[in-house]
């Protein structure tokens, strides 16, 4: 299994080969993860930066684990510590890293397209960990591995994507690698966080109201509301949006009768979605969790482990 | 040159569509004017410039430029951009009001035409329409009009105080000298960066909508309107303003527009991928590259049905002249993510080029092209003496070779900058001479 990439900046331009490749590899690493000692020497001697301009304990420390089970040396730096100064273009910061030598950096920024320009900039590796509001492709893959663990991705699913649609970078990588594997999309949002001419994107279904997108699915994943929108005029008040848009029970039974509902985290409980449905057996939150750390060491493996 | 400043230029072909001459004939230059236009024309002793198989047209008119002097010398000066001018075949540059100081005042005024003298092209001062482009309170008209400003504008901001707009509309007319209005409602552009449509939804950059320049197209045309004066719309790039623009000037209003040969040859979708080639009907499925901020710039690249109606708007005469916009800025500074990239492209030394391309495509004839580069900017800005070659008229000249192939290089750009999207492309049409004042002014070595 090769994959002849350098960089993995998203799901958009992989190949459904591809994508499966990276999911098959990712199966293996879960069993690793049932063993008693979890490390494999697959990337001693290589070095992992981890460059974190926005703050994200939970990818940063998955990316870290996932590194770490690889037998890499995992280093981390934030845009809080010195290593990266105020005023300090990034391609600057990036030349800086370069020095180190460093095998893979592994990026995470407000902006979209700061991995991409690392990418084109520096000779190592680059994963994007979330670029603004444009790609975040290892949560991409491992919602579909997650999904893969439930239902089979060749059997014609449908997928309902609820919530912020607009600034979620989670939502497009998943819209390209559902529909480049043939699986349809429902996007449903506030009309205020719909994207304008997101119908013209291919494969997607725009849903005007939740029960429209929830009919008949079987995956629901529902995205973080970001509180602070509401300073922005997007939407009147939590309360209004978790009424309308938030997944509860009665919503939930508009779906399939084994649907399951999906959540990157970190949730706001009753207000994208009610605890009742977040801790009940329909939700796979947390195995979304134990496969990120898989699906990143095999990302780190295929693109920095092989020597290929 | 001869001892009465003498040049004939003979065999080209004119295009000349002030004095509506087009054909072969040749031309009498005297003292830096035209002395004479004429089917053959024998002048013994006198310095002659074989231009046969060329076009000769006025020389290109660039009603919007930024020169960046004073306050930005490291992007431009007055005198690398006026060099860039005249080797992209423009003798004239209108050059925007946004520098460090702002021209808003009469020293500003007079420190630009001073660093002018050493430069090739003519360069006309925009002065500011509020002080410190702030939209709060008036420049000195009278005193900048006095000092050589050929118009005003607070370009790169619109002016949010309708009522300030409507002073500065009335009280430019006093001195015939035109607002060129840069036309943004702020709200909804907000914090946007590229044209809110395809690339912003498959990408999550932040969207520009059209809405936010049309809307404050249409109160500009409204307040010129009801005044009844002249008023100038920068850079149009969407339909809506092209119908708005239209819609106007059949109603009798005295509007005038311009495009930029950007929102004429690229859509939304180079911000991502230089190389699409989607039909227009496809969806969109688009590429994974990185992002050009050589294709960052205010007004957004927007929609391929925008670029069709801006093109149909300069083919049907709503928009009078291309402009280039043109806005230096130094490599390092586009060399940043896309969201924090200034605004902004160079377009002085590709513009004739592209422009020649829609008359090989045609959507303009030679005539129609010569009016939309030279005629009407120097109706717009009332430089009567330039926009057409008839005896009297400044022997401001542009010589071109419209067969010659080039690619586009930006390391030989006269111009400081190198932030052009057209690095690459492959075009037809090229500045052999250029004359301002009947000198020769390009090629530089002579
Ligand atoms: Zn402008």
């Amino acid at each position: 299994m090769v994959f002849k990439r350098k960089d993995l900046l998203g799901t958009r331009d992989l190949t459904a080969d591809e994508i499966r490749n990276l999911l098959a590899s990712a199966n293996s690493f879960l069993e690793i993860a049932e063993r008693p000692l979890k490390k494999v020497p697959a990337l001693r001697g290589k070095t992992v930066v981890n460059l974190f301009y926005e703050p994200s304990t939970r990818t940063r420390t998955s990316f870290e684990i996932a590194a770490k089970r690889l037998s890499a040396d995992a280093i981390n730096m934030s845009a809080s510590t010195s290593s990266v100064v105020k005023g300090e273009s990034l391609l600057d910061t990036v030349d800086n890293i370069q020095a180190m030598a460093p095998d893979i950096i592994v990026v995470r920024h407000r902006h979209v397209g700061a991995a991409h320009l690392i990418a084109g900039h520096i000779r190592a590796s680059v994963v994007n960990a979330g670029d603004g509001a444009n790609e975040h492709p290892t949560q991409a893959l491992l919602d579909l591995l997650t999904i893969s663990q439930h239902k089979s991705l060749e059997s014609g699913l449908k997928v309902a994507i609820i919530g912020d649609i607009a600034h979620s970078r989670v939502a497009r990588s998943n819209i390209w690698a559902l529909t480049t594997l043939g699986i349809t999309v429902r996007v449903c949002a506030p009309p205020t966080m719909l994207p304008r001419e997101m119908e013209k994107i291919a494969g997607v279904e725009v849903c005007r109201t939740p029960e429209e997108a929830l009919e008949g699915v079987d995956v629901v994943m529902m995205l973080r509301i970001q509180l602070e929108r509401q300073d922005k005029l997007l939407f009147p008040s939590i309360r209004d949006y978790a009424r309308i848009f938030g997944l509860n029970r009665q919503r939930l039974a508009l779906a399939k009768a084994d649907a399951i509902v999906m959540h990157p985290g970190p949730m706001n409980r009753g207000v994208e979605i009610t605890s009742e449905v977040a801790d009940s057996d329909r939700a796979v939150i947390l195995n979304q969790v134990s496969n990120g750390v898989a699906l990143r060491m095999a990302v780190l493996f295929l693109l920095g482990g092989q020597g290929s | 040159m001869s001892e009465k400043n003498s040049i004939l230029l003979k065999n080209g072909r004119l295009l000349d569509p002030g004095a509506g001459r087009e054909g072969r004939y040749d031309i009498l230059v005297e003292e830096g004017r035209i002395k004479k236009v004429a089917s053959e024309i024998s002048s013994p002793g006198v310095a002659t410039l074989d231009v046969a198989d060329c076009w000769v047209m006025p020389g290109a008119i660039d009603l919007h430029v930024h020169l960046r002097e004073p306050g930005f010398e490291y992007k431009e000066t007055i005198l690398s951009g006026a060099r860039a001018a005249v080797a992209g075949g423009f003798t004239s540059i209108a050059c925007m009001a946004n520098t460090s100081p702002v021209n808003d005042n009469s020293s500003v005024t007079r420190f630009i035409l001073e660093q002018a003298l050493a430069a090739p092209a003519r360069v006309l001062p925009v002065a500011a329409i509020s002080r410190e482009m702030r939209g709060e309170t008036l420049v000195e008209m009278g005193d900048l009009v006095e000092a050589g400003a050929v118009a005003f504008s607070d370009d790169g901001k619109t002016v949010p105080n309708s009522k300030l707009l409507r002073h500065a509309l009335e009280y430019a007319s006093l001195f015939g000298r035109p607002l060129l209005c840069h036309c943004q409602d702020n709200a909804l552009f907000a914090d946007g960066v590229v044209h809110e449509g395809l690339v912003s939804a498959a990408h999550g950059l932040r969207g520009i909508p059209c809405l936010a320049e049309e809307i404050d197209i249409a109160r500009t045309i409204m307040l010129a309107e009801y005044l009844g004066v002249p008023v100038h719309i920068c850079h149009l790039s969407t339909r809506g303003g092209v119908e708005l623009v239209r819609a106007a000037k059949l109603r009798g209003v005295r509007v005038s527009a311009e495009v930029t040969p950007h929102h004429l040859f690229l859509d939304e979708r180079a911000v991502a991928d230089l190389s699409y080639s989607e039909d227009l009907d496809q969806r969109y499925r688009p590429a994974q590259l990185v992002y050009n901020t050589n294709t960052k710039m205010s007004p957004p690249l927007r929609s391929a049905a925008d670029v069709e109606a801006v093109r149909q708007g300069l083919a049907d005469g709503t928009i009078d002249a291309v402009a280039t916009d043109h806005a230096p800025h130094e490599a390092t500074e586009k060399a940043v993510e896309y969201d924090l990239a200034p605004f902004g492209v160079i377009g002085l030394e590709t513009a004739l080029s592209l422009v020649l391309h829609l008359v090989d495509e045609g959507l303009l004839s030679p005539l129609q092209m010569v009016e939309r580069l030279s005629l009407n900017p120097a109706h717009i800005l009332n430089l009567d003496d330039r926009g057409t070659l008839e005896p009297g008229m400044a022997a401001d000249i542009t010589v071109i070779d419209p067969d010659a192939e080039w690619v586009v290089d930006p390391e030989k750009f006269y111009s400081r900058a190198r932030n052009t999207p057209f690095a690459g492309w492959r075009l037809k049409g090229r500045v052999v001479k250029t004359l301002v004042s009947g000198r020769v002014v390009f090629p530089f070595d002579g």
